[in-house]
Order: C-alpha cells, then structure tokens, then sequence
C-alpha cells in the first residue's frame, strides 16, 4: 500500500468511528429520554435488565467501544501513512487526543458507575473530530526539523494522556455541580427519575479527586519532558514561551486544586469549581495557544 | 504609638514572629501559588522583550499610550520584572519555612510507634467486630504477624495492638516540595552564572568566541567571559532538505570545523536542530538560517569599496528575504541599497516577483538604490537588514541574475552580484544551573509520585472478653483510619486470618 492510500484508510477508519460514535451518541439519548418517563414507584426495579433504557445504556458502550477500535486504527494508519509518529499537526493530535479521552472513559468505566457520562463523553469526543476532520484536516506531511527527536513521542504522548483525563475529570466535576443542585439543606438527594442512577455526589467527589491526582504526575512528567526537550531543540529549557506559560497555569492550577482537596480539606462544590477551572485553562492551551498564538509552539500545521 | 515606644523589642519581636507565622502557613502558600499563575497570564498575550523586541516596538508606534502604561508595570518583560520576581521568592521563603520544620519532625519522628488504641473503637472508620473461639493472645499473635509481613509498624498496647504504614507517603511529599526548591536553585544559578550569546556566519567563515565577534551577548552578573574557553568553530557547511511538494523543511545539518584553544589540529562535527555541540556546560545550537547574496561594490574609478556575502533576513517559507547594502564609502555622497533575494524567483500579475521555492535554484537580487546620509553616525544603533531613508533619495531599481552588473545611475559606481551563500545563526549558550535543575525536577516527580500513591492508614485490633460468653473465647474489634482508598480491604484481609484456622464460628 502507498502512503496516500494508508491516508485514505485512516480517513475512511475516522469517518466510519464518527458514524459509530453518533449511534452510541443516540443509545445514550434514548437511554437519558427513557429513563425520564420512569415512574418514580418503579425506581427500586430500576436495575433489572430488562429496562429499555438499561438497554439502550449497554448498545451505546458496546458501540463506544467499536468506536474506539475504529478511532485507534484511523490513528495507527495516519502514522503508517506518514512513516512517523501521528502527533505533527493539529489534526493528529485532535483525533488522538479524543481517542485518549474515550480510553479515559472506557478504563473509568471498568471500576466507577459512569455509564451515565456516555452522553457527554460520546458528545465531547463527535465535537472534537468534527473540528479535526472539517477546520483541522492537513494532508499528511514529513516532520518539521525541530520536531525530529524522540521527544516528540515521549512529550507528547504524555501530553495528550493527561489531556484525555483532565477531560473526563471535567466531566465528572461537571455533572457534580449539575447533581448539586438536587441535593437539600439536611443532605438528601432529590434528584428526577433520570437522574437517580447516577452515582451520589460523594462518589462523584471522590472520582474527580482520583481521576486527578492519578494524572497529576504524569502531566509534571510532560512538562518536564518538553523542558527537556526544548533545551535541546532551543537552547533553553525554559523561556515562556505562551505555550509553556499556560501548561505552566495548568500545573499551578491542578497543583492547588490537589492542595486545596488534601491539606485545606476542600470538597464538592468549590472543590468541583476548581478543578472545572484547571481543566479550561488546558483546554485554552489547546485551543488558544494553537491558533491564535504566538512564540514557538508553532507546529500546529495551521 | 507609646505603646509601641514602652515595649519596642517585645512589639517588632511579635509582629515579625506573627508575619512569620501568616507567610509560612498553608494557605499564604496556596494564594502565592494562584498568584503565580494569574501573574504570568500578561506574558502569554502581550509581547515580551526577550522573545520579540520588534513586536514590542510595534505595540509603542501602535498603543503609545497603553504600551507607556504597560512599560510602567514591566509587562514587557514580565518574567524578569520585579514584581513577579517577588511573588515566587515569597512563595520560595514560605515554601522553606513550612516545609524546613516539617522535614525536622519528620526526621524526629523516623522511629515513632503509632499512637495507642483509641477507647473508643467504633467511631471510627472500618469498624467491625465478631466473637472469636481463639484467646486474646492468640488473635493478637496472628495481626502482629500478619502485619509485620506487610510491613507496618507495630506497638503492643494493653489487650491490644496499633499498627499504622504509610510514612513513606510524608517522606515524598517534602521531597518533592524540597525539591521544587532545588529547581529554583537551579534556574537562578543559571541566570547568574549563565551567559547566552548569537552570531550569524556565513558559509565558509569562523566564529571565534570573544566578546567582539557576537551580534548579541548577555550574561548574568556572575559570569566571567574569561573562564569560557577560546574555540574557533569554521562554518564548513550548512544543508537543508526540504520537501518538493509542500516546500516545509525536512532536515538541517550543520557541519563545523572545531579548534579548540590551544591546539592545532580541528575536529568536524555536525550539528543539528535537536542536536546541539556540547562543551561543558556550555552548548552550541544552530538556531536560523537564510541567505547571503555577495556582491562587489565599485566606484566609478573601478576601485572595489565593498565586497562579500551580506545576510539577508528570511520573511517567509520560501525564504523571500530582505536585507540592506550600506557603502558609506563612496564619493561623493554615500550609497545605500535596500535589496530584497529570491531564492526560486518567478512572476506572476498579482504578485509581481516571488520565490516559489526555498533553495536557491533561479537566484534574483533585487535592489533599490538610495543616495544621501545613512545615519550612521548618530549614535542610533540601525538595524543591519534595514536603512533609513530620512535623509536619502531613491536613484534607480535593478534585478540582478548572478554574475550580472549594475551601473549605478549618475556614474558613481557599480554593483555586480557575484553568487550567493548560506549564512547559519549560532545559539552559544552557557547554563551551569542546568544540571541541579534537571535533578530537582526528577526528585520533585519522584516524591510527588510517592506522596499520591503511597497509602497511609493506621488500624487498631482489640480484643475485649465477652461478658457472657461461656467459652474461653474473646470478643475482636477492628477500626482503622485512612485518608487513602483501601483500608476496608486491608481490614476485611485481617478479618479473614484472624478468623482462618481452627474452624471458627462468627
Ligand atoms: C518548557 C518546555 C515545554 C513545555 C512546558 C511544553 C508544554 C506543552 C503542553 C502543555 C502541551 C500539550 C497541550 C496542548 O497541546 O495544548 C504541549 C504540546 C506539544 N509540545 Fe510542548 N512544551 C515544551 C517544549 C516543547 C518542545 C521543545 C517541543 C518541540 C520542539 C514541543 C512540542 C510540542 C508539540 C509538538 C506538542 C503537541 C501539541 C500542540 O502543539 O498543541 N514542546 N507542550
């Protein structure tokens, strides 16, 4: 096979994973829908099996993890095409980047309740290659000098984990604060039928806090590494580059959002706003920093 | 303000051990820490010195009034300004006065046996309790045992053991808070004792590190020229490789002829982008490249005013460039000529001339003569790429292919262009900070690693004698504390040993 029919299958993978994750996106509307109209005496039975909405919960996360299978191979063969790494334009890091985020999700899944979160994740994950496959799409190209290192894989990778869990936490943090807004002054959950499947905010604080400190070191590993890397790329490992500067933001933003949580005893709501704030300024990283913004991080192929 | 003349030392004691106190807790900390992440904020959006001192030029001709506002507050340059400067010493100094004393405890309390069994078993966490057929000296043989396998500290209390695990988790957590002081030693060691310099050769010529040969040199306040060796680094020959389809560089290759001071004999290397020539602690980076047309400047009497390779500055992908030609020795007035190059020169309507490729395959200099005063001895440090045309008058334009002539009108002279080189910017760089910066960052990875997953728990087994029970057996209460996920699973572990062996009933 030729490089450019390598670049043709991983399109073809990429769209057919968008086809896929839009029918997981519907499983998991039918399943919110239906489990509206559930009568609030039936709640106790809500876990049998035989729930429509139960159901169309199970397709949507069989059909995310199709999706996923179908993601990764669009990506394998997008760096088969382009004999190196798929990580050198905005576009590769879009469609690993989203793939990052549903592994996120599908790991989660193994251990916490998140079920439930399908509908966000499945949504946050069409949006992101929507924009890769529309605004992002460059035909594949050689690497730039500078980004000719095993860096590039080490920094990156990284990089793009931690982005994927930072996400998820987001999410998390997210319903947390939608959750609490049922919750009354002496603690009880009054949530709507569609709702009451959803894990209690005490776990959702928890799972947020984990998500986190799970991916902390990991993303100080990936500032670290790109240091590394820029002093042998620019001649210094640190010039603040606005790049750096707002990966910098984020570390000193999830790093008092630990601090808040372990030494200042912080929890829920505030706790959830912190770790809401952090998430965005990655995301303005990503998104600002990539297209309108200046200095050397200017690999995004834009 | 008598009281404060009745007891002065009593007074600045207090308040400074109180200040003391404010900066050195938690929370001061926390609010530093946020500081330093909104304060760096500015510095992403607005132009910085160091970075792009055009751009910050451009920001004065077009918010005069706001960039004057801005100078004022140093949000040009940011990361060096005094204010911003302040906010990371005082997170540094609260950083060192909360964790110095914490380290000490610590360190005191290596061999501190856990704390005794609480009276009151079952407000805590994890509580469980069942009624065992074995004695009281048996079950706390088996926990000591189980325990000391898992390696928990241990201390025996009356009818009852405490065990905890999870020191280590304390331990990492100041190494990586001691460490982050470590970078910060790193990073100013680097600014003092560093220097930074660049130096744009052309194809063929040297590069001798003294003073005089940098186009740019700034050096921190420890740094001493003479303890950097003397090399000489001869541009042999400067490659790039780009892509014929999407004209974007693939490869450069840098190859140096190095003598080092002292010795006669040279030695080649190559240098590449993420592959920069190393002395010591000092690197050198090969940082930009573009072209240097050569060309001979002649007066009207064919005596040669100028001649050699003058680097032009790219502007685009195709390394369009620009670049000025100043003669000031040229009678009777001095000549000027603002000269763009195009590597692959080709025209269309729109565009008029461009280059439509980045190697120099179809080569053009084209030029605009100036006559009058260059300006050069005003003092005003002038660009090298650029001329100020206040004082002059444009002449003539010409586009030279190589080895063509120009007759400057008004025969005071002529221009040949005789071919064109390359030029390579040099990054020499020295950072003896470096190395204890890269070592605070591991360790700070290494005790943030320990102090997240680490789990500290404490657990209490006590076995209290059943007041009706009729057989030799005890009642087991087990509890625990954690601020970790686990401990029911290490609690429910115990409970299974303890009720292993020997058939017991619940
Ligand atoms: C102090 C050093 C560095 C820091 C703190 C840093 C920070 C970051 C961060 C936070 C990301 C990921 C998040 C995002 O995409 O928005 C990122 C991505 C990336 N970095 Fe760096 N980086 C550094 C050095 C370097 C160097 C030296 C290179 C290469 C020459 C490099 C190349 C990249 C590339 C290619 C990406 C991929 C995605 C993108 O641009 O968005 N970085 N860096």
């Amino acid at each position: 096979m030729s490089k450019t029919d390598w670049a043709t299958l991983s399109n073809n993978f990429v769209y057919s994973s968008m086809g896929i994750i839009f029918i997981a996106f519907i499983s998991f509307a039918f399943q919110t829908a239906w489990s509206f109209r559930v009568e609030p005496l039936a709640h106790e039975t809500l876990k049998t099996k035989s729930m429509k909405y139960t159901k169309a919960g199970r397709i949507g996360i069989a059909l995310a993890i199709l999706g996923f299978i179908f993601l990764s191979a669009g990506v394998v063969a997008r760096g088969v095409s382009a004999g190196r790494v798929p990580w050198g334009n905005m576009y590769e890091f879009s469609i690993t980047g989203a793939l990052a985020f549903l592994f996120a999700y599908l790991v989660t899944l193994r251990k916490y309740k998140v079920q439930w979160l399908g509908l966000i994740v499945t949504l946050a994950v069409l949006l992101t290659l929507g924009t890769a496959v529309t605004l992002l799409y460059v035909p594949t190209a050689p690497l730039a000098p500078a980004l000719k290192s095993t860096w590039l894989v080490i920094h990156v990778c990284a990089a793009i984990i931690s982005g994927g869990v930072f996400l998820l936490a987001n999410c998390v943090a997210a319903a947390y604060l939608i959750m609490d807004r049922y919750e009354d002054e002496d603690g009880n959950e009054n949530r709507p039928n569609w709702a009451k499947q959803l894990p209690t905010l005490a776990e959702l604080d928890q799972l947020s806090y984990r998500l986190v400190a799970l991916v902390f070191p990991l993303w100080t590993f990936a500032v670290i590494a790109g240091a590394i890397w820029a002093e042998a790329a620019w001649g210094r490992y640190w010039g603040w580059d606005p790049k750096e500067t707002w990966a910098f933001i984020t570390w000193v933003a999830y790093a008092a959002y630990l601090h808040a949580r372990v030494t200042a005893g912080w929890k829920g709501k505030r706790a959830a706003w912190l770790c809401l704030f952090a998430g965005s300024t990655f995301l303005f990283n990503y998104v600002y920093v990539n297209i309108w913004g200046a200095g050397r991080h200017t690999y995004s192929g834009l | 303000m008598s009281y404060e003349i009745k007891t002065p030392e009593l007074g600045t004691i207090g308040l400074l051990r109180w200040l003391w106190r404010q900066l050195t807790s938690m929370r001061t900390a926390l609010i530093l820490l946020l500081l330093l992440g909104v304060a760096s904020i500015p510095g992403s959006i607005i132009p910085q010195r160091n970075q792009d001192p055009t751009q910050v030029q451009q920001y004065f001709v077009n918010n005069p009034t706001l960039a004057k506002v801005f100078d004022k507050f140093s949000l040009f340059n940011l990361y060096s300004s005094t204010w911003f400067s302040a906010i990371y010493l005082l997170l540094f100094i609260s950083l060192i006065g909360c964790v110095l004393p914490r380290t000490w405890e610590h360190f005191k309390n290596i061999r501190a046996l856990p704390p005794l069994t609480p009276k009151n078993l079952i407000r805590l966490e994890e509580f469980r309790t069942f009624e065992s057929r074995k004695s009281a000296d048996e079950i706390l043989v088996i926990a000591r045992a189980h325990f000391s396998k898992r390696r928990y500290r241990i201390r025996d209390c009356d009818a009852s053991v405490a065990v905890e695990k999870g020191f280590i988790r304390e331990s990492g957590n100041l190494l990586f808070h001691l460490s982050l002081i470590g970078v910060l030693i790193g990073v100013s060691a680097g600014v003092l004792g560093g220097m930074r310099g660049s130096a744009i050769v052309n194809e063929g010529e040297s590069f001798t590190n003294v003073a005089t040969s940098y186009d740019s040199l700034s050096a921190g306040r420890l740094f001493k020229l003479s303890e950097f060796p003397p090399v000489t680094l001869k541009v042999l020959k400067f490659t790039a490789i780009y892509d014929p389809l999407t004209n974007a560089p693939l490869d450069y290759s840098l190859i140096l002829d190095v003598t080092e001071s002292g010795k006669l004999d040279s030695r080649r290397v190559e240098v590449k982008v993420n592959k920069p020539l190393t002395f010591g602690s000092t690197r050198i980076y090969l940082q930009a490249n573009g072209f240097s047309p050569k060309v001979t400047v002649r007066d009207n009497a064919g005596k040669i005013v100028l001649s050699g390779a003058i680097p032009f500055l790219p502007q685009d992908g195709n390394l369009t460039s620009i670049g000025a030609i100043k003669v000031p020795d040229l009678t009777p007035t001095q000549l000027g000529i603002v000269g763009s190059f195009l590597p692959t020169a080709e025209r269309d309507k729109i565009r008029g001339g461009f280059s439509s490729y980045p190697e120099a395959l179809n080569p053009r200099l084209l030029m605009a003569a100036w006559l009058g005063d260059l300006g050069l001895d005003t003092g005003v440090p002038q660009s090298v790429y650029r001329i100020n045309t206040a004082k002059m008058e444009r002449v003539g334009l010409q586009s030279l292919a190589p080895g063509q002539v120009w007759e400057l009108p008004g025969d005071i002279g002529s221009i040949t262009f005789d071919g064109v080189t390359k030029w390579v910017n040099l990054q020499i760089v020295r950072d003896p900070g470096k190395p204890f910066a890269l070592l605070g960052a591991v360790f700070a990875l290494m005790g943030l690693l320990i102090s997240l997953f680490a789990r500290r728990r404490r657990i209490w087994i006590r076995t209290v004698l059943g007041e009706n029970t009729s057989s030799s057996g005890v009642i087991v209460e087990i509890a625990g504390l954690s601020r970790s996920p686990g401990l029911a699973e290490e609690i429910d572990a115990l409970v299974k040993v303890l009720k292993e062996k020997r058939g017991d009933d619940e």
